[in-house]
């Protein structure tokens, strides 16, 4: 389990790091907090010639706010994230789901970006980050684009950042005053790859009413899948148990369509579904009612 | 004796001074890495290692053609017992696959190379020209007639065919008030010793000693086998297991290849090489246990008497067969448990697949044995209408019944006689323990009525431990008045260092800091076996008693003779002997030592230098532990995860020589069982790949999983040694399977619904309930 030789960069700026990806092309893998590219490296599933490593670029290390707006720097430690009073103020979604990523040690090197951009289905924050509509900023040599999590991800470990491109930050918007949100994942163990795990955004009217409602999946799909039937089903309900579990039918009926693996038969991940959605989506309105 | 003092050897290894393989740094020293088939059956038709050779810092490549006569099967470690009608198939495995590989993970050739990384960069470089062939992965259809044949010297996949008998147990069911009948699956786990195996070997040519240090739990066995296959004499050799990781049984198995070949190729090399296995290796690579479908049925008469049992079954036993037929012996015989069972008839069939191959490994088939027999009392019980607790009190041997014979031939060849036993206080104190009437009665009703799916569940076992043949322990008393204690066994976390220093300061009257033990270099000591079959306690702990007692005579002949008093008239105790009551008299054992060593004068005629000793000690035979478990579990229905709330283990070892280390013995053997049963499992595709080999997928179970173990015991010493110890070191990972399904299936409280196989998981019980 030792990586077969490459070759190693250090860049301290995003400029540095774009002419040395620019220089390597689609022999270069960038480096973040290394939780996942490393393990499959000593694999040997994966074996790049040039590692670009992100580590000294200090600016893309931050956590800040904006008129609401949520700015976190791609190289910010998980860790960090989960202890941000920023974070848990604004986006308190983001903030519950941080301790269920993994470990501490991992959350302790792992990083914001790192995992956004790797898209591992089974990973929580780009649920987080669909829930939540967050935004992507890209640069490149010629200059940045931002683009919307409807957008970002691609399909399996897909992402909308081009071979010649680096995430340097993402975006959560202000949240509404009147919407709930809510975490949870059923996992083997304490911080395995979660079964099936969902993320919930759930908006009420002053008549009690749902009047939004984003509830995304994890681990259910080739990538951090919305239940769009469901939501639309959750729209001008009262969101009673009776309403909530006929849209949890819904959501693993008809939006999702999971695959089985060791730990878990498609049919199992299925009834997860629906369980969690029910589970999640009832805890966010009571936070939206709240 | 009996306290539960601190560990010696805890601040060595809390401080990382401990000495484990990998530590090992020698000048020179170049690193191997073997090449694996990623097949699991398949031919080899060539290998071309040129590409490999001509990578820069690659120092030598070796396939099976490079070791010509080195190239042997290795031994097979336990011949078949003495049973009418037994029919056995040697198979034993090879150093590197010559024509053909057998399981996923067979090496093929070695690398040895300037680094590790070097040498996996060259891994790559070696072209294999193979053709696939069907594998043989499931285990109930390995004899038949269109499965692909393994081993193509045998007739068949059969590896060994047993049946064994006592009584008549057609005239038991003939007789029966009810026959309880049922499938029972128990499937594959691995150790994961948080150590891998690991071997650092050096050959020094001028002074024509090869010395290896191996990550094995027998290395004075190594010792003997590596001299005779080297062509080296004893003497030549020497094997050290320092400190080791755990080990469990997998690190027996004698030989690895990596044991064979890479002393082999350090002496063509003259250069010291080391191997680590890597996590990855190791789930192809070390052995692994616990394959086995039993059809079973057990007669019971109207009361829940059991009047006999018949259990028919097949056993995995991997690609190869090293270790005889210890594994599956074990679970025929532990299948009777503490129970009187009258009448039995058993049947196993051994079946090679194209899996890793298959040795002891905690428990060593006594897991199968009591699942069978626990889930047939559970099963019974309902179907009676009776207590799961009182079927278990009707059956139980009672204390009077002991020795007691069952009638059929255990794993060291001698008939299955438990020793000594009594198991109803143990039941007993369990049921206590765990509340067990009034959380039938109350609790459990009051917690369903509130939507909770809580269970209860306990069970009996047995383990047969402390097998000879023998061990041994040299005790000196060194001038400056500590002692020294040598003994081979090797050891691998059981707390050896501080377990055998008591039963020696005990005899010595020294302080148990002060006596220094030396285990697993053979250098230091010549004689002995191992560490494994729950018999370090027993049968080294009984040696070192032995010695401690020769030394303890000798001192108090030659201080009698200095105080001109009776021997009887002696004491021992901090450090001194001295005449009883007249601490003025008191001289110290160093000071002692050194007179039986004196510079000047003679050393009289057929006496010995020293306050010195070695004794070996072999048991007639095996000492039977026993327990019960019990654990208290709530079960999510809509999730079908399991929380433990609970989980008491009452145990039988016999005199307890230090209750803190026995105690941590049973919670790791507990956690083990844990994870047997509801976490680990392996799983392999049908072409028999595995597809879980790494922690992401093999899920252990962590200290979240893994409750606060209540322990109690009972002290029911064994006749067959003076210490009257018993093993403790298997007995929690042994009924836990069993365990876990009678309380889950307690908790679900669905009709019908029936637990037969281990292991499980959330999905296979939401698969289970969903039927």
């Amino acid at each position: 389990m030792k990586p077969p030789a490459f070759k190693f960069f250090a860049p301290n700026t995003v400029e540095e790091a774009l002419t040395l990806l620019e220089t390597h092309g689609s022999e270069a893998k960038l480096l973040a907090g290394g939780q996942s590219l490393i393990p499959t490296m000593n694999f040997r599933l994966a074996a790049p010639e040039v590692l670009i490593d992100l580590n000294r670029v200090n600016d893309l290390d931050f956590i800040r706010q904006d008129d609401g707006n949520l700015h976190i720097g791609a190289m910010t430690r998980q860790r960090a994230v989960e202890r941000s009073d920023v974070v848990s103020k604004l986006q308190p979604l983001l903030f519950e789901t941080m301790p269920y990523i993994a470990h501490p040690q991992i959350r302790n090197r792992g990083t914001i970006g790192g995992s956004l951009v790797h898209a591992d289905p089974a990973a929580e924050l780009p649920a987080i980050a669909l829930a939540l509509k967050a935004r992507f900023k890209i640069v490149n040599k010629t200059g940045e684009r931002w683009v919307d999590a409807n957008d970002f991800y691609t399909g399996m470990f897909g992402t909308a950042v081009e071979e010649h491109e680096l995430l340097t930050e993402v975006m959560f918007p202000k949240s509404t005053e009147s919407s709930g949100t809510a975490f949870k994942e059923i996992a083997r163990r304490h911080g395995d790859y979660a079964m099936a795990g969902v993320a919930a955004v759930v908006g009420v009217d002053a008549a009690g009413q749902c009047d939004a409602a984003r509830v995304v999946f994890l681990s259910v799909s080739d990538a951090p899948l919305l239940m769009e039937n469901a939501c639309k089903a959750l729209l001008g309900t009262n969101l009673s148990a009776a309403e909530v579990d006929a849209a949890a039918d819904i959501a693993a009926n008809q939006d999702a369509d999971p695959v089985g693996d060791i730990h878990a038969s498609a049919e199992y991940r299925r009834h997860l579904v629906k369980v969690l959605f029910s589970d999640v989506v009832q805890v966010a309105a009571e936070r939206a009612r709240a | 004796m009996g306290k539960p003092i601190r560990r010696n050897e805890d601040p060595r290894l809390l401080t990382g001074q401990a000495l484990f393989v990998d530590d090992v740094h020698l000048p020179g020293m170049l690193h191997a890495a073997f090449l694996r088939s990623n097949y699991a059956h398949a031919r080899i038709n060539s290998i071309d290692v040129s590409a490999a050779l001509e990578r820069e810092g690659v120092v030598a490549v070796y396939t099976a053609a490079d070791l010509g006569d080195y190239w042997q099967r290795g031994p097979l470690l336990v011949p078949p017992p003495p049973i009418d009608g037994l029919v056995f198939n040697e198979c034993t495995q090879v150093p590197l696959a010559k024509d053909k590989v057998n399981h996923a993970g067979e090496a093929i050739a070695v690398v040895i190379a300037e680094s590790r990384y070097i040498a996996e960069d060259a891994l790559e470089d070696i072209d294999v020209d193979m053709e696939m062939l069907d594998a043989v992965v499931d285990i109930e259809t390995a004899l038949d007639g269109d499965t692909p044949r393994i081993h193509e010297q045998l007739q068949s996949n059969l590896a060994a065919h047993v049946v064994q008998e006592k009584g008549s147990y057609e005239k038991a069911a003939a007789s029966a008030h009810k026959i309880i009948k049922r499938r029972f699956i128990y499937d594959r786990g691995t150790a994961a010793a948080l150590e891998n195996r690991g071997i650092v070997v050096t050959w020094e040519a001028r002074s024509e000693q090869l010395t290896m240090w191996d990550t094995t739990q027998a290395p004075i066995p190594i010792r003997n086998g590596l001299a005779a296959m080297l062509g080296l004499s004893e003497s030549q050799v020497r094997v050290v297991a320092p400190f080791i990781g755990g080990g469990f049984g997998p690190k027996i198995m004698m030989f690895y290849p990596e044991e064979v070949v890479l002393p082999w190729a350090s002496m063509q090399l003259h250069r010291p090489i080391k191997w680590i296995e890597d996590r990855q290796e190791n789930f192809f690579s070390t052995t692994q246990e616990r394959g086995q479908v039993h059809e079973s049925e057990m007669a019971v008469d109207e009361n829940g008497k059991i009047l006999g049992i018949k259990d028919v079954f097949v056993h995995d036993a991997g690609a190869y067969a090293p270790y005889g037929l210890t594994v599956p012996i074990n679970s025929q015989c532990t299948l009777l448990g503490p129970y009187d069972v009258p009448n039995y008839y058993s049947e196993f069939s051994a079946v090679f697949t194209n899996k890793p191959i298959v040795t002891p490994y905690r428990g060593a088939g006594r897991q199968h044995g009591v699942f069978v027999m626990e889930r047939l009392l559970d099963f019974a019980a309902r179907e009676l209408g009776i207590d799961r607790v009182e079927i278990r009190r009707r059956n139980y041997l009672p204390k009077e019944a002991f020795p007691h014979n069952h009638e059929i031939i255990y794993q060291d060849f001698a008939p299955l006689v438990y020793d000594s036993g009594n198991y109803l206080p143990a039941l007993e104190k369990a049921v206590e323990i765990i509340d067990y009437d009034n959380f039938i009665k109350t609790e459990q009703p009051r917690l369903r009525a509130g939507g909770k799916r809580v269970g209860v569940g306990i069970v009996s076992y047995v383990e047969g431990t402390g097998i000879g043949p023998y061990e041994g322990a040299k005790v000196t008393v060194e001038n400056s008045g500590k002692v020294c204690l040598l003994t081979g066994v090797g050891t691998q976390g059981q707390g050896h260092y501080t377990a055998f220093a008591q039963i020696v300061a005990e005899q010595l009257g020294v302080d148990v800091k002060n006596v220094r033990v030396v285990t697993g270099d053979t250098r230091e000591f010549n004689w002995g076996c191992g560490t494994f079959a729950s018999r370090g306690a027993v049968v080294a702990g009984n040696a070192c008693n032995a010695a401690g007692k020769m030394v303890r005579e000798k001192i108090l002949k030659l201080a009698a003779g200095i105080l001109e008093v009776a021997e009887a008239d002696l004491e021992l105790s901090d450090g001194k002997v001295q005449v009883k009551g007249v601490p003025d008299s008191a001289i110290k054992l160093g000071d002692l030592a050194m007179q039986a060593n004196p510079l000047r004068g003679a050393v009289k005629p057929g006496t010995e230098p020293g306050l010195e000793a070695t004794a070996y000690f072999g048991p007639e035979r095996g000492a039977t532990a026993s327990g019960v478990h019990a654990m208290l579990v709530e079960v999510d229905p809509k999730t079908m995860l399991v929380e433990i709330k609970r989980y008491v283990v009452v145990h039988d070892c016999g005199t307890v020589i230090n209750p803190m280390i026995l105690e941590g013995q049973i919670q790791g053997g507990v956690a083990q069982g844990i994870g047997n049963a509801f976490y680990e499992e392996l799983f392999f595709n049908e072409g028999g790949e595995l597809m879980n080999a790494s922690f992401m997928d093999y899920l252990l179970p962590t200290s979240l999983d893994v409750p606060p173990i209540d322990t109690a015991h009972i002290e029911t010493p064994s006749p067959l040694n003076p210490m009257g110890v018993k093993g403790a070191g298997e007995a929690g990972a042994i009924p836990t399977g069993a365990l876990f399904a009678q309380a889950v299936e307690d908790a679900l409280n669905m009709d019908g619904f029936e637990i037969h196989e281990i292991p499980l998981s959330p999905n296979k019980l939401f698969e289970l309930t969903r039927k």
